[in-house]
């Protein structure tokens, strides 16, 4: 029987892959927002467990919304990402520091 | 104080003293104390044998009580009866004259406090192994002359030939020393003691007891003798453990005459008959010891034939006197064993150090290839060597055709007293051993003498000698260009066929002048001379004739009075062999090396398998190599490479050594020093706890 426990070791095992995929990542900005996006759905995937475990609704529709600003921060990131590879040619995570003013 | 803890701890004190002041007081005064120490030891026995020869009964002067352990008791004391008498004149004289030889013979060597020392050990190692109450004690002096011997074979250490040769004396003879122990352990087992005069009081009853051994159950005493006799042969270099005794000539020649040819070889020969009651309720025991003593007896002889190093000859013609000692004892002519370990030790310690003094004046050149015509240089050297010769090969005149006492040189006396027993006996195989090698001895020693001493000048072809010469007689800088003497006595390399057969050795002197040795060489060797002349003459009455012997032994030996008896009871013809072999070896030397030089060259030609066999001494250290010394390398190879390294060291210390690296070096790489990294780490065991909280 899956029960709640096992979807929170899921979840995780996926937060700390993301973080992982953050901290570890030295290359390339890509990789951090697929990262984040990462978190972003290990943190979903714990509302939805517990939402179909305590039987309330609100958890479900919190993901929602969790996935929407999540589509967003994407758009807005890779945005900016484009730019920033215009503009200098590299999407090396190490040179993002020469973006302060 | 009883004069024999004088004999036997003198020479103790003098070693000791030596030894340890370590070059402290110059090197005269260690001489001058080991030498007079045994000068001592030497005085003081001669008037105890002179005591027995009066028929003096056993004495046993207690020292202290070495170990008491349940019934196993063990005392040292000193053990003193005729048998004891006739070998502390032997060592004494010998050692005495050995240390004062070798004031001449090592006069250029910078350690000779240490080597006298070690000489002053093995005396009283070997005075212990004679003197010994019980067979713990003779085992420890067993030991000793063993330990001394392999110091004193590797005295130059700075050779590696002495080193491997040291090294393989030493371990020759722990194989004969296992079966000593054995026996020794397992006498105690039967008997319930270790002192020899209960063993021997017990032995007779013993007889055809049996005893459970290995798998099967065998006759107590066969097995006990046996056992023993497997740590004499080691000893005493006999057939199969006798490689060593060959090799140990790396050693100083002095150490050859003292240790290899006069005392420490014939502990075998002393201990079978100090323990004759017991071989005596064998014949098992006494059938192998015969026949031992026989094949190593020709052997030895016949290896002896053809060697080119004079004093590998020698050490051969040990080998083969001693076969003779062994297979008078085998027939039980304990009494004609003791003669001849008695006149042996002086006529072939005159050898020994009448080799070295041709040595020293060759300019340490030892192969007789490139001796010859040294008679007229070296005389005093020459005539003390033919007086041992004339001994060795028994040159005397028998008791037959109405002469009432035989008369001739000491190894007359005793060897024809061998073969007479041997015949008398009943062993007529023993018997014609002895008289074939009879021949075969005056052959190898006449031909030593007629190589070294007779023909013309060879020396020419030597490196020594034409370093000498090049050196312009620079004898004094020898302490610098040797040091630790390495070019002294390299016995290393047995020539093969092709390099005696067809490299002539270039005739003349190239200009060498061989120069007389010192008095303090030639003093023992005038001295032993004398011994080789009078030895059997003066005493073998004590030693072998029926009545006086019974007497003078004493109970000493299982002496066989009978025996003794019959042997002047032999046929003519037997009485003569002996002496008709001589002869014949004699002629035939004479022949091959004096009429017709070429004659032994033509001879080693038509006949080269034999030659050849004979010349790589039967082939018996390569077949060691073969059958013991290459599989225990692979042995020792495999447990060193797959055993040790492959298996402890990997998954040991190496093993735990390359965990712990591995572990620092994956520790360091989290000791990164960014904080994401610490950052990261906590979230991984936050994560980790929570899971184990909730899941767990």
């Amino acid at each position: 029987m899956i029960g709640v426990t096992h979807y929170l070791v899921v979840s995780a095992i996926l937060f700390t892959l993301g973080v992982l995929g953050i901290f570890m990542n030295r290359k390339n900005l890509i990789v951090i927002l697929m990262a984040i996006e990462l978190i972003l759905l290990a943190v979903n995937l714990n509302l939805v467990a517990f939402s179909a475990a305590l039987g309330d609704l609100v958890g479900q529709v919190f993901a929602m919304f969790v996935l929407t600003v999540a589509a967003g921060e994407a758009a807005i990131g890779l945005a900016i990402l484009v730019i920033y590879f215009r503009s200098r040619g590299t999407i090396s995570v190490d040179d993002v520091n020469r973006m302060k003013g | 104080m009883s004069p024999i803890l004088l004999i036997v701890f003198l020479p103790l004190a003098a070693a000791v003293i030596a030894g340890l002041s370590n070059k402290a007081f110059g090197s005269v005064l260690p001489k001058a104390l080991t030498t007079g120490a045994l000068f001592v030891s030497c005085a003081l026995s001669w008037p105890i044998f002179i005591q027995y020869l009066h028929g003096a009964e056993q004495t046993v002067v207690p020292v202290l009580n070495w170990m008491t352990s349940g019934t196993l008791q063990v005392e040292w004391a000193l053990r003193v009866d005729s048998l004891t008498a006739v070998m502390l004149v032997v060592i004494t004289s010998v050692s005495a004259l050995v240390h004062l030889y070798s004031w001449g013979y090592m006069s250029e060597d910078p350690d000779q406090p240490r080597f006298f020392a070690y000489l002053s050990l093995f005396t009283f190692a070997m005075l212990m192994l004679v003197t010994a109450d019980n067979l713990v004690q003779m085992f420890f002096g067993w030991e000793g002359v063993g330990l001394a011997s392999y110091l004193l074979i590797g005295f130059w250490f700075r050779k590696p030939s002495a080193n491997a040769a040291a090294i393989k004396a030493f371990v020759v003879n722990r194989v004969g020393d296992l079966g000593f122990m054995l026996g020794i352990f397992g006498t105690y087992l039967v008997f319930g003691t270790v002192s020899i005069n209960e063993i021997l009081a017990a032995a007779p009853n013993m007889h055809g007891s049996t005893i459970g051994f290995l798998w099967f159950r065998a006759d107590t005493m066969t097995v006990l003798c046996l056992l023993l006799f497997l740590g004499a042969m080691g000893k005493s270099a006999q057939l199969g453990l006798h490689t060593w005794l060959p090799d140990a000539m790396e050693g100083p020649t002095p150490v050859s005459a003292l240790i290899h040819a006069a005392t420490m070889v014939t502990a075998g020969v002393f201990m079978v008959c100090r323990l004759s009651p017991m071989f005596e309720t064998s014949p098992v025991a006494m059938g192998v010891v015969t026949f031992v003593g026989a094949a190593t007896c020709l052997f030895a002889a016949t290896v002896g034939l053809v060697q080119t190093d004079i004093k590998r000859v020698i050490a051969y013609s040990t080998c083969s006197q001693l076969g003779y000692m062994f297979f008078a004892a085998g027939v039980g002519a304990y009494g004609a064993a003791m003669f001849h370990l008695f006149t042996h030790a002086f006529f072939k310690a005159l050898l020994f150090l009448g080799a070295g003094s041709v040595i020293h004046a060759m300019h340490h050149e030892q192969d007789m290839r490139f001796y010859g015509g040294l008679r007229k240089h070296i005389p005093l050297t020459f005539w003390t060597m033919m007086f041992g010769t004339l001994a060795i090969t028994g040159v005397g005149i028998p008791a037959v055709f109405g002469n009432p006492t035989a008369f001739g040189f000491a190894g007359f006396h005793s060897k024809d007293a061998i073969i007479e027993a041997a015949w008398a006996a009943g062993v007529p195989s023993a018997f014609w051993v002895g008289v074939f090698v009879a021949l075969l001895t005056s052959f190898y020693s006449w031909r030593v003498v007629f190589l070294t001493f007779y023909g013309t000048p060879r020396w020419a072809g030597s490196e020594h000698i034409q370093h000498a010469v090049h050196d312009a007689h620079g004898h004094h800088d020898h302490g610098e260009v040797h040091d630790n003497a390495p070019a002294q006595e390299d016995a290393g390399h047995a020539p093969t066929a092709h390099e005696i057969l067809h490299d002539q050795p270039h005739e003349g002197t190239a200009g060498y002048h061989p120069h007389e040795s010192p008095w303090a060489m030639l003093v023992p060797l005038i001295l032993l001379s004398i011994g080789a002349i009078a030895a059997g003459f003066v005493f073998h009455g004590f030693f072998i004739e029926a009545e006086e012997g019974a007497h003078f032994w004493n109970g000493a030996i299982a002496f066989d009075a009978h025996l003794m008896h019959a042997m002047h009871g032999v046929p003519l013809w037997v009485k003569l062999s002996a002496t008709i072999a001589m002869l014949l070896g004699f002629g035939g030397a004479w022949y091959a090396y004096i009429k017709r030089p070429s004659f032994a060259g033509a001879v080693a030609d038509n006949f080269r398998v034999l030659y050849t066999f004979l010349l790589n001494k039967w082939y018996f250290d390569e077949l060691y190599n073969f059958l013991f010394v290459r599989p225990a390398f692979a042995i020792g190879r495999l447990f060193w490479k797959a055993g040790d390294e492959g298996t402890i060291d990997r998954f040991g210390p190496n093993g735990i050594a390359r965990l712990v690296q591995l572990g620092s070096v994956g520790t360091a790489r989290l000791q990164s020093g960014y904080l994401y990294t610490y950052a990261f780490i906590m979230l991984i065991g936050l994560t980790a706890a929570l899971t184990w909280v909730i899941a767990g």
